[in-house]
């Protein structure tokens, strides 16, 4: 054994990284080894899926505000890209379910996670834990480009004859099976490459966190962000392979004919099947993954805003241990939860009474992460910048989201609520207002030790005033409409149901909630008009944002503001170590409000 | 500038990095393959009486795969551990059973998959179904040979792979005229099937995939043993540690699809 090791020294880190060779463009930023680079490789694509995803979600949204009309502005070239399911400029029932299916996937398989877990994961987590790199550099390179792989297969699918998967972003079987268009094959082939990607990402972030932590970094000294960063790492480490399999069952029945999920009697167009599947079996191994998936899009969200409160507030995070220890019950306990997405399918109510179970225990450790955040608020001086604005914004946001997921927990109120637009407007709640303001807060908080450059607070603030008010007039109206009764995934915005159009029938819809459709439909628009201050603001201050005057702008104290500024290659300009935990603010007898976890 | 603990283990984990990361994705094979062996009970254990086959495939050749599984995850050890004592050339030796072990796996499996792509079921139009293993297609007839007719009361009865042997076998030729369905067991003949050639399949391309490794640092991988000993020491024992997983689960796939 080295002397390094025996002695416990530092990483031998040294000044000479930050001259380091000069490399060229293809291994600078295609080709780069570097988690820094990485982790912008993965933020900047995962943005544009995001925005991808929510054009998609747009166009859905005048369908159901106007079916049958032509798209305006887009409709004719919307024709001339996807030929006849959009014949006039009109959204039809199967474009719609293929834009349905895809925005679901893309925006949590190809969004959300990549973005929350992958990009900051990559930027911040080996700085904060003040390691030079991650475990396995070339491993963490090729997980984007399996990532990026991924989502070109998404991409391209839309164009292959028949278009892209129609079954929703659950794709379940037999439907999922038996639409006869290659949509699905390439669903399932780009997800086996992000399982891919994700599995790589995962065995690297656990590997780094456990391994590479800078001397005197012990585990209650890490930030919260590295714990939920960890939590996750074993939700997407050990709840993806499940999908994986699934995957490669449904694509056996898709191209080898098999049967695993196609039940006896079953007729399938065109073929013969020798049935004795189980269309339970593929609703079981998807969300298996599916819930863990939730505290996957969650986990890193409240990892940022505790960062970011902490910071804003000039004072620890209260009950630091309670944060980590729930997020890990809540690691545990998200793999026993996964069956009260099927209360509905005939599984027996035994079952269902243990998931019921299950799922009212798991609300209480996000119950209590919530409320140590609250109460970190109290008696701070708060700084009201925009990326607290977004991480305060989070808390009764995923309050919201949270609380409304009760109703749809119990078995007796889900059968009315289930597959309504209430469970849209829950987990959108959890994962829109949540979880994205979360990442918005985030990377106005990072920005700095990105670009050395702030973004604008002045647009910042604009696009969080836009962003919080259209975000509610979108998904609170859906509550009222799903209470009503109205069903998910219909392209005319169930106007065949409308009380007025069949009078007498019984739950017939009002012309109110119908007309709520326009009034949600007006909101999405707005709110998509509220994200262009933040792509504006985002790529202009690069070159044109208030420059920092220090290294650690916001006089943080976690290691990643203790770097140059972006940090060089190996990250540190000396070896670094930990004396002291993630959130010393305002300590009394301390000179400055803060004091840096590297100061002796 | 170098990633700390790449060779010398970490103080607090007794880790290098690469070994935890094998065991990492090792946990999340246990996953990948437990989720197939799930729905493996769960499609076993809802199919109708007597569609679940047994004693459908060769346990005496299962049985030489297995060992020849077995002795190549001891030669894995041998060659990891003479490398610990500074021996290459045993290492090298060692590593060649392995590799040949690896391909005479390969080798059997796909056979055994030979065997049951020409495995025919022939529903006749008399009602009659017609089992065997197509010898020979004239212009007019099908040859089984080692074959019988199905009778499905008979069938349901059968609960064990020994029962099946005892079913008269014959040479049957049938008219293609008379045929009105026929199929090979292919993974499309039965959900039994079907998990089979999915879990075999899959077990086959960790087989390759690990094979390829441990080729790959017998050959050309092999220049660090100069370079950085230590270092290719604990190449061998990763590549070593998936080895022994892929074994691993064989051995719960034999019996579970063999002898089940």
């Amino acid at each position: 054994m080295s002397t390094q090791a025996s002695s416990h020294a530092l990483p031998h880190i040294g000044a000479h990284d930050s001259h380091h060779e000069e490399l060229g463009f293809l291994r600078k930023y295609v080709f780069s080894t570097d988690h820094k680079t990485i982790g912008i490789q993965y933020g900047i694509t995962s943005l544009l899926f995001l925005l991808f995803g929510f054009s998609l979600m747009m166009m859905m949204r005048w369908s159901i505000a106007r079916p049958g009309e032509p798209l305006p502005l887009v409709g004719g070239l919307l024709e001339k890209i996807l030929g006849d399911v959009a014949a006039k400029g009109v959204i039809s029932a199967d474009l719609y379910n293929e834009f349905g299916a895809m925005h679901g996937t893309i925006m949590v398989f190809l969004g959300v996670v990549p973005l929350a877990f992958a990009a900051f994961g990559n930027y911040v987590v080996p700085l904060q834990i003040g390691a030079i790199d991650m475990a396995f550099p070339r491993i963490n390179m090729a997980s984007y480009h399996v990532y990026l792989m991924g989502g070109i297969i998404m991409l391209v699918s839309f164009f292959v004859p028949g278009g892209a998967a129609q079954a929703g972003w659950t794709s379940y079987s037999p439907l999922a099976t038996t639409i006869q268009t290659n949509g699905q094959v390439f669903l399932l082939t780009g997800l086996v490459f992000l399982i891919t990607s994700s599995l790589l990402g995962a065995v690297n972030f656990l590997a780094t966190i456990i391994q590479l932590r800078a001397p005197g970094m012990t585990w209650m000294r890490l930030p919260f962000f590295v714990w939920a960063q960890f939590v996750t790492g074993f939700l997407l480490l050990l709840a993806f392979p499940p999908l994986e399999a699934a995957g490669i069952m449904q694509l056996m029945d898709k191209l080898a004919h098999t049967s695993f999920f196609l039940p006896t009697g079953l007729s399938v167009a065109g073929g013969h099947i020798s049935g004795g599947g189980n269309p339970l079996l593929w609703q079981h191994l998807f969300w298996f993954l599916g819930h863990p998936e939730v505290y996957v899009l969650i986990l890193p969200a409240m990892g940022i805003v505790a960062e970011v409160i902490a910071n804003n507030t000039r004072k620890p995070i209260w009950g630091y241990k309670s944060l980590v220890y729930s997020s890990l019950v809540i690691g545990f306990v998200s793999f026993i939860v996964w069956a009260h997405h099927m209360y509905m399918t005939g599984m027996g109510t035994k079952i269902s009474t243990f998931f019921q179970t299950t799922t009212m225990i798991i609300s209480i450790p996000s119950v209590i992460i919530l409320t140590c955040m609250f109460l970190s608020l109290w008696g701070g001086s708060i700084r009201f910048n925009v990326p607290m604005l977004f991480a305060l914004a989070f808390l009764p946001m995923f309050g919201i989201g949270g609380l409304t997921g009760l109703p749809l927990g119990f078995n007796f109120s889900d059968l009315h609520l289930h597959d309504t637009y209430y469970v849209i407007a829950h987990f959108h709640y959890v994962v829109a207002p949540g979880t994205i303001f979360a990442l918005f807060a985030g990377i106005y908080y990072w920005y700095p030790k990105m670009t050395g450059r702030f973004m604008s607070e002045f647009w910042g603030k604009v696009h969080f005033v836009g962003s919080i008010f259209f975000m509610n007039m979108v998904f609170m109206p859906m509550f009222a409409q799903g209470l009503s009764g109205m069903l998910r995934r219909m392209a005319d915005g169930g106007i065949n149901y409308s009380a007025a159009k069949v009078p007498g029938a019984i739950g017939g819809l009002t012309d109110n909630i119908i007309w709520l459709n326009q009034f949600v439909s007006v909101a999405a628009i707005g709110l998509g008009l509220a994200q262009i201050p933040f792509i504006i603001n985002f790529f202009w201050s690069i070159k044109h944002g208030k420059e920092i005057t220090s290294d650690n702008p916001w006089d943080a104290t976690t290691l990643e503001w203790q770097t140059p500024t972006p940090p060089p290659h190996g990250n540190f300009v000396k070896p670094i170590a930990v004396y002291r935990g993630p959130y010393e603010y305002s300590v009394p007898g301390q000179k400055t409000d803060f004091t840096p976890q590297n100061q002796a | 500038m170098d990633i700390p603990y790449q060779t010398e283990p970490r103080k607090d984990t007794g880790l290098f990095n690469a070994k935890l990361g094998i065991w990492l994705f090792l946990a999340s094979e246990v996953m990948l393959f437990g989720a197939l062996f799930s729905s493996y009970i769960l499609l076993r254990v809802g199919a109708a009486p007597g569609d679940w086959p047994h004693g459908l495939l060769n346990i005496p050749l299962g049985t030489i795969n297995t060992i020849v599984l077995i002795v190549s995850s001891i030669t894995v050890v041998m060659a990891w551990a003479s490398l610990k004592m500074k021996d290459f050339a045993a290492f090298r030796r060692y590593q060649t059973v392995t590799l040949v072990c690896a391909l005479g796996f390969l080798g059997i499996k796909s056979y055994e998959y030979n065997d049951k792509f020409s495995h025919y079921e022939i529903q006749l139009k008399d009602g009659r179904v017609a089992d065997g293993h197509l010898k020979e297609t004239t212009a007019t007839e099908y040859v089984l040979h080692h074959a019988h007719y199905v009778n499905k009361a008979e069938a349901a009865k059968v609960t064990h792979a020994y029962q099946e042997r005892e079913i008269k076998h014959e040479e049957i030729t049938v008219k293609k005229e008379d045929v009105k369905y026929m199929e090979n067991y292919g993974p499309w003949h039965s959900t039994y099937l079907a998990i089979y050639f999915t879990l075999t399949g899959l077990h086959a391309l960790h087989v390759i995939g690990g094979a390829l490794v441990i080729a790959f640092l017998w050959g050309p991988g092999a220049v660090m043993w100069k370079t950085d000993p230590e270092r290719y020491t604990n190449r061998i024992e990763v590549s070593g540690l998936f080895w022994h997983f892929v074994d691993l689960v064989w051995i719960f796939l034999f019996p579970v699809l063999y002898l089940l």
